[in-house]
């Protein structure tokens, strides 16, 4: 089991992402923006953050960014979900330091194989 | 693998995208005024971005299309290759229309692409620059086929590459997944202890995986790291193989659309409530437990020295009732502005079609209103407005000639007065034509003339039923909707309209409405054994009936004097059948009330007092009684019925007829 993070700032989709994870016996945080999600990973030491690109307040690339260069979060596996119409912001959320990508859009299945790919 | 039901997230995908389209439509709407803020773009953007990755998450494959070109068009104004312009904003906000149709009808489990969204499809990927949106995934050129017997692969990653979350062994652990896989590791590169970073990586591998996996899967392990190592991928071939014919196009299992479950889609229609009335809600319910525990020390009785805290404890018990009553009405309660935000665009759209300049000016759009009296006030506030633009605001030269500023105004302001909401909606165009109107009103046969008819009873007769007066009917307002229906619209809510307008500055439309359906301020009435409830909103007075103010007409009606109109006597006794002794009529009280513009006597026994009445529904836990709108309990638990002041003068003006 592992503390995740999933950061979208649409409910619908960020409700999809948290109780698969939860159906699989992860413990899910949720916040619907980059800066949500900072303060929230101040709180709390996350094993793995899922973060939607596009959001409003602060965005998901100035979120990694910023999260990185928090103690702790050097090393942590961060996932950008990202749409197929953006493949340049793949390369972007690399470049502030995200671990990899999961394309939207993406099935329960697919979230679960992602993550268990990271998590190992 | 996993079980979800991606139905279950349906209602709030549809919910938030409405709630985008709402926002798109209001950024659109700032653009099209000229307000150049970037971020606005990047709402509509926002907007349409996140209802395609939704729709295309949630199965909803035709409205992601459409979706998906919107975007696209957006995608070119944000990155500055396109400006602003006028037929964008136009486009946009017919898509954003078109999306919301689309979308209910995907939630009705309908296919959403309708002819007309496919014609707008169209117009949008014409705007797109290259013209044909290019389809999505473009089907990639057919690599030669290799037949594959093993992997070599060296790999060195950059010394950053464990920041970024990347773990080699992961890695490998997946490598491992596709066959036997052999790993050499290269530590030529560590360097000495004292200057190692334990987060720098400082190793490389040679890895040799004795399986034909395609390529596509070695690449997938190592796609997150390009550019972030040294990598290469050597694939022993065993023989070259021709390649074979491109294989068609792979046939897309036309998979079955999953029927949906006809309940799972029920319109239940929810309350979003703020996180702060439940805290104060758990608050309050928190108190009357400490309340609770308080006065339980008294069950086994009082003593005198007692009391004091008795009433102290009674007292407060009072005021968390009244104060959890309040909170929990609350949660019925949403911003008027659900309701208000529409009307920018319906503003600005009929003030184009008719040449005419309209400000809106909305004012008081946090005011609360119960959520049933807002979802039935849109349509004759759409009305009103219709209205006022169509007829009461004049054409810009029409303005200026007669002194005005060539914009019009219109103005919708909702506030509290009293126990009730006001919503006005008031313009500065030419006020009501009183020749206009009385001309109509007698062509109509409503009325014989005009002639000492108050300025306020001329402004009346725009409600009675069929009464229109413009010249030519328009497409806006000639509907076939009345003012007459707007008041009948109102009446149901338990409010009133009342008009105001004067001749060459406007006209000021004055809605009142209850604070909530659920409560209603009743007047008690005893009718033998019984106790019934009129809402006191429909009370115009009671008074007591001489024997002689009484006539009585044929059919065994009976009609009384009610200053200078005779009024039809309804015995509440007769209606609702009750038993025992039927008194005559100086020995009871009629309470006239009023209904759609006409007023009947309500005889009963004797009035008890006014109280509040909480509304259960009869319909629920009974069936529809004619002439009875509800039922409530009374303080000593017996049920009293609500009157249905409205359903009443219909019954009775059935049997003047019959």
């Amino acid at each position: 089991m592992a503390k995740i993070l999933a950061v979208d700032d649409s409910a619908s989709m960020r409700s999809m992402v948290a109780f698969t994870l939860r159906g699989a016996g992860h413990d899910v945080e949720e916040a619907e923006n980059g800066q949500a999600a900072l303060d929230t990973a101040g709180n709390h030491k996350f094993d793995l953050i899922l973060a939607d690109v596009n959001m409003p307040v602060m965005d998901g690339i100035s979120m990694v960014r910023e999260i990185r260069t928090r103690p702790g979060y050097s090393g942590v596996p961060i996932l950008m979900l990202t749409t197929e119409s953006n493949p340049e912001k793949k390369m972007e959320g690399k470049a502030a330091g995200a671990t990899g990508w999961l394309v939207k859009p993406f099935d329960p299945d697919q979230l679960l194989a992602t993550v268990a790919r990271v998590l190992g | 693998m996993s079980k979800v039901d991606l139905a279950q997230f349906h209602k709030a995908f549809h919910e938030e995208s409405l709630d985008g389209l709402d926002a798109m439509e209001q950024a659109l709407l700032a653009l099209d005024e000229g307000s150049d803020d970037p971020e606005l773009i990047n709402v509509v953007f926002r907007a349409a971005h996140s209802i395609k990755g939704g729709a295309a998450t949630f199965g909803f494959t035709d409205v992601a299309a459409f979706t998906h070109v919107a975007e696209n068009l957006m995608d070119e104004v944000r990155s500055g290759r396109r400006p602003m312009e006028k037929a964008v904003v136009e486009l946009l906000l017919r898509s954003g229309d078109t999306v919301r149709d689309m979308l209910s009808l995907s939630m009705a489990g309908q296919p959403a692409a309708t002819p007309e969204s496919q014609a707008l499809l169209a117009e949008l990927s014409a705007m797109v620059s290259g013209g044909s949106a290019a389809p999505v995934a473009a089907a990639k050129a057919a690599a030669p086929a290799e037949t594959v017997e093993s992997w070599d692969i060296t790999f060195r990653p950059f010394d950053y590459l464990l920041k970024t979350g990347n773990d080699p062994a992961r890695m490998f652990r997946e490598l491992g997944a596709l066959g036997p896989l052999r790993v050499e590791c290269d530590a030529s590169k560590l360097p000495s202890l004292a200057d190692m970073d334990a987060s720098s990586s400082y190793l490389g591998w040679s890895l040799h995986l004795d399986a034909g996996a395609k390529r596509a899967a070695v690449e997938g392990v190592f796609d997150w790291v390009d550019g972030d190592c040294e990598l290469n991928l050597a694939p022993r071939i065993a023989a070259p193989t021709p390649a074979p014919a491109p294989a068609a196009a792979p046939a897309a299992p036309a998979a079955p659309r999953a029927v949906r479950d006809p309940a799972a889609n029920s319109e239940a229609s929810s309350v979003r409530v703020g996180i702060e009335k439940i805290d104060t809600l758990i608050n309050l319910v928190g108190e009357l437990v400490i309340t609770q525990s308080m006065l339980s020390q008294f069950q086994d009785g009082v003593d005198e020295s007692q009391l004091e805290m008795l009433r102290d404890g009674l007292a407060q018990l009072g005021r968390h009732t009244r104060e959890l009553q309040e909170s929990v009405m609350s949660i019925r309660m949403l911003p008027i502005s659900t309701v208000f935000n529409r009307f920018p665009r319906l503003v600005r759209d009929l003030a184009q079609k008719l040449d005419k300049k309209v400000v809106l000016d909305l004012r008081g759009e946090t005011t609360e209103l119960d959520k049933t009296v807002l979802e039935k006030i849109g349509d004759p506030l759409v009305h009103l407005v219709r209205n006022a633009i169509d007829h009461g605001l004049e054409v810009p030269a029409k303005r200026l000639a007669a002194g005005k500023g060539d914009t019009g105004t219109l103005r919708m302001e909702a506030f509290h007065r009293g126990g009730a909401i006001v919503v006005e909606v008031a313009d500065d165009g030419a006020g009501l034509n009183r020749e206009a109107i009385v001309a109509k009103a007698v062509q109509r046969g409503i009325i014989a003339s005009g002639d000492g008819m108050s300025d306020d009873a001329v402004a009346e007769l725009i409600f009675e039923a069929g009464f229109s007066t413009a010249a030519a009917t328009t497409d806006l307002s000639g509907r076939g909707v009345g003012m007459d229906v707007v008041r009948r619209n109102v009446m149901d809510l338990g409010g009133t309209v009342a008009i105001r307008s004067t001749q060459g500055s406007g006209t000021t439309f004055t809605i009142t409405l209850p604070l909530t359906l659920a409560i209603i301020d009743g007047l008690t009435a005893a009718v033998a054994e019984e106790t019934y409830i009129v809402p006191l909103v429909s009370i115009v007075e009671s008074v007591q009936v001489q024997p002689d103010g009484v006539r009585s007409v044929v059919g065994g009606g009976e009609l009384f004097r009610f200053r200078d109109q005779w009024l039809p006597i309804v015995r509440l006794f007769d209606v609702f059948g009750c038993q025992g002794k039927r008194p005559p009529v100086d020995e009871g009280i009629v309470i006239v009330v009023e209904g759609e513009g006409t007023r009947i006597g309500l005889f009963v026994d004797e009035l008890i007092g006014q109280q509040q009445a909480v509304v259960k529904s009869l319909e629920a836990n009974y069936r529809r009684v004619a002439g009875v709108s509800g039922a409530t309990i009374l303080a000593d638990g017996s049920v009293a019925l609500i009157v249905d002041v409205a359903g009443l003068i219909r019954m009775q003006a059935r049997r003047k007829a019959a």
